[in-house]
């Protein structure tokens, strides 16, 4: 059992519990924006997740990912709009549009390496961006309100918020134990061989590019349904939830809680935003015994702390978050 | 057919201020291999800057040339600090780097120049339309913009084909230990071709400035654009990215000026008028699959990349 209690694991165990009792905290204070802003981190944990699948342990370094969130997104939107609210319509329905696009969008780019798949995978999502743009139909640019969230039979109620953030949690952690469950697999270590050295895996026999092109399906799909969710969180949907620097986001959070770690995107989701909602108040924190009240003008500039750290992490911090805790375990 | 040529002359324009970026771009990542997403933002600063020296000299000339030496020297700073720890590395580091770096910009943009747009004025002599064709007027400034670029992609051949510092650039590029064992100073080497890459992405800013408000995040835009141009072009070659950097400024205005006529043949009005916008917006994107998959490694590939 000693070499179960690491560091690592204890954060990630401690995580898992403070999520599992927000609800909880939140029924006490009342405190909605709390339950709001961890909703909504545990969907992007959800995509994040998903991106490191193909990321992390596959090296396909995908800028295109919000593109599913925004597929899953309006496939709830559309349905919403069109009068179908039936969750055993539009689930699946987004769940297939996701996987076609990844196949569509897989298929042409496993064809490249490198910079030119990063950029190719970037150029679809931006596709599907002016795409909704385009849609005049359903609010264009401005986007596409939803008046009723996705109906399924009677236990199961999303318009109730306890309800809906519990689902959200599970849906996470199921994805979460899949990836662990596909990575672990013949399967899977044939995905992370072709990430190490592709030639050498063909040579052995394996069909990479049917494998990575799975792989990457795979990693659409679970975007694809992190997308339905938003879009019932939010009840709204616009092509701002796939502007490519929401992939640029979902990129963060996978590198700065650790590539390729089972629990690494979780990490990386919780810590990028609750960052982006706390570190206006640190500044103004840190910032008040020299400036005085112009510290709260200062704190409109977050991002600016925000934009370096990241080349910091980068720099100095490989693994991320979950590299850093494993380390301590070896002093 | 004169709105053929004009709107032909439009994306001409378009494409040699779209060269400009995607020069500075594909050579920063020929020579140092280094995708920098923060290329965008120096064509901002460069917007910027030209906003402020325009309106501190009262012309619009020497504004212009303050403007670019003051992003190539942003663009050398900015080399020595936050790009150069990342040579070497993983594109991906490279990515979030620098994409760090755009969050970076666009927030002291915000704070030095505030939120607002700016507008650059043009000199009277400038705001003239020249007639080229009989029946024909076109702005002079949107000439003077297609002749400056012409200029600067000619002098950006000689640079690089036929002076000594060119000789250099193309050395590093091949091979950079090699170079570096000849005694080639490869970090000022560097951190001049990322000055020199910054400076057209400044002028490009610049040059766009008159025509579009100068606003925060007015750069990603168009590094996405530079992104695709060098993508078809073939990454790291500059004959490249002119050919393509054409091809998508002629498709992009053209498709914008002549597709919801097109479409009317084949569809109803209202349908036409409601999916052009996001065809010719799709249109480049599109270009760049057909190419990627006919060509995977663009249209001019670079021997040994």
């Amino acid at each position: 059992m000693k070499g179960f209690v690491t560091p690592r694991n204890v954060v990630v165990a401690a995580l898992l519990i403070f999520l599992a009792l927000v609800p909880v905290y939140v029924a006490i204070t009342g405190d909605g924006f709390l339950m709001t802003l961890f909703t909504r981190i545990l969907i992007l944990a959800m995509a994040a997740t998903s991106l490191n699948l193909i990321l992390g342990y596959g090296g396909m370094v995908s800028f295109g990912h919000a593109a599913y969130l925004g597929i899953g997104g309006y496939a709830i939107g559309i349905f919403a709009y069109e009068g179908v609210g039936s969750g055993f319509i539009q689930w699946p329905v987004a769940i297939a549009a996701s996987a076609l696009f990844a196949l569509g969008v897989g298929a042409l780019s496993l064809r490249t390496r490198g910079l030119y798949f990063i950029m190719i995978t970037l150029a679809f999502a931006q596709l599907v961006y002016y795409f909704g743009v385009g849609l005049d139909r359903y609010g264009g640019d401005d986007g596409l309100q939803i008046y009723q969230r996705s109906q399924f039979i009677d236990p199961i109620n999303l318009s109730n918020r306890t309800q809906f953030y519990y689902w959200c949690l599970v849906l996470l952690l199921v994805s979460i134990y899949l990836i662990w469950r596909i990575v672990n697999s013949r399967f899977g270590m044939a995905i992370q061989g072709a990430r190490s050295n592709d030639r050498r895996m063909q040579a052995i026999g394996f069909p990479t590019y049917r494998y990575r092109l799975a792989c990457f399906v795979i990693a659409g799909v679970i975007c694809g349904l992190a997308g339905a969710l938003l879009a019932n969180q939010t009840e709204f949907v616009s092509p701002a939830m796939m502007h490519w620097t929401r992939s640029g986001d979902l990129i963060v959070m996978v590198v700065l809680g650790g590539m390729a770690s089972t629990f690494g995107p979780l990490i990386g989701a919780v810590t990028l935003l609750v960052l982006e909602e706390t570190l206006p108040l640190l500044i103004e924190l840190v910032a008040t015994p020299f400036v005085g009240a112009a510290a709260s003008r200062a704190a409109e500039y977050w991002q600016i702390v925000l934009g370096p750290l990241f080349l910091l992490v980068v720099l100095f911090a490989r693994g991320g978050i979950n590299g850093l805790l494993e380390s301590m375990r070896r002093d | 057919m004169l709105l053929f040529i004009e709107q032909c002359l439009n994306g001409l324009q378009l494409g040699l201020l779209l060269f400009l970026v995607a020069a500075g771009l594909t050579l920063i990542f020929g020579i140092m291999d280094m995708v920098n997403l923060a290329h965008g933002s120096l064509y901002m600063i460069g917007a910027y800057f030209a906003a402020t020296f325009v309106a501190w000299t009262g012309s619009f000339v020497a504004g212009a040339v303050l403007a670019v030496g003051a992003t190539l020297l942003v663009g050398m700073l900015l080399e020595v600090i936050a790009i150069r720890p990342l040579y070497g590395r993983d594109h991906l580091d490279q990515v979030l780097g620098t994409f760090g770096l755009i969050l970076f910009f666009n927030e002291l943009v915000r704070i030095v120049w505030g939120p607002a747009g700016l507008r650059v004025p043009l000199p009277d002599w400038l705001k003239t339309s020249v007639p080229i064709l009989p029946g024909l007027q076109y702005p002079t400034y949107r000439i003077a913009i297609i002749v400056t670029a012409l200029a600067v992609a000619l002098f950006l051949y000689i640079l690089v084909m036929r002076t000594r510092l060119g000789m250099l650039i193309r050395a590093g590029a091949s091979n950079r230990e090699m170079a570096g064992a000849l005694g080639v100073n490869i970090k000022l080497l560097y951190t001049l071709v990322f000055g020199l890459g910054a400076a057209l992405a400044g002028l490009a800013g610049l040059m766009q400035a008159p025509i579009l408000t100068v606003q925060i995040g007015m750069g990603e835009n168009i590094l996405i654009l530079a992104f695709v141009i060098i993508i078809i072009g073939g990454i790291g070659s500059i004959r490249g990215a002119f050919v393509a950097a054409l091809l998508v400024g002629l498709i992009d205005t053209i498709g914008r000026a002549f597709l919801p006529d097109l479409l009317r043949l084949f569809l109803s009005y209202r349908t036409a008028s409601a999916v052009t916008p996001a065809i010719s917006s799709m249109m480049i994107y599109l270009v760049m699959a057909i190419v990627l998959v006919v060509r995977p490694q663009g249209l001019f590939q670079v021997s040994g990349k």
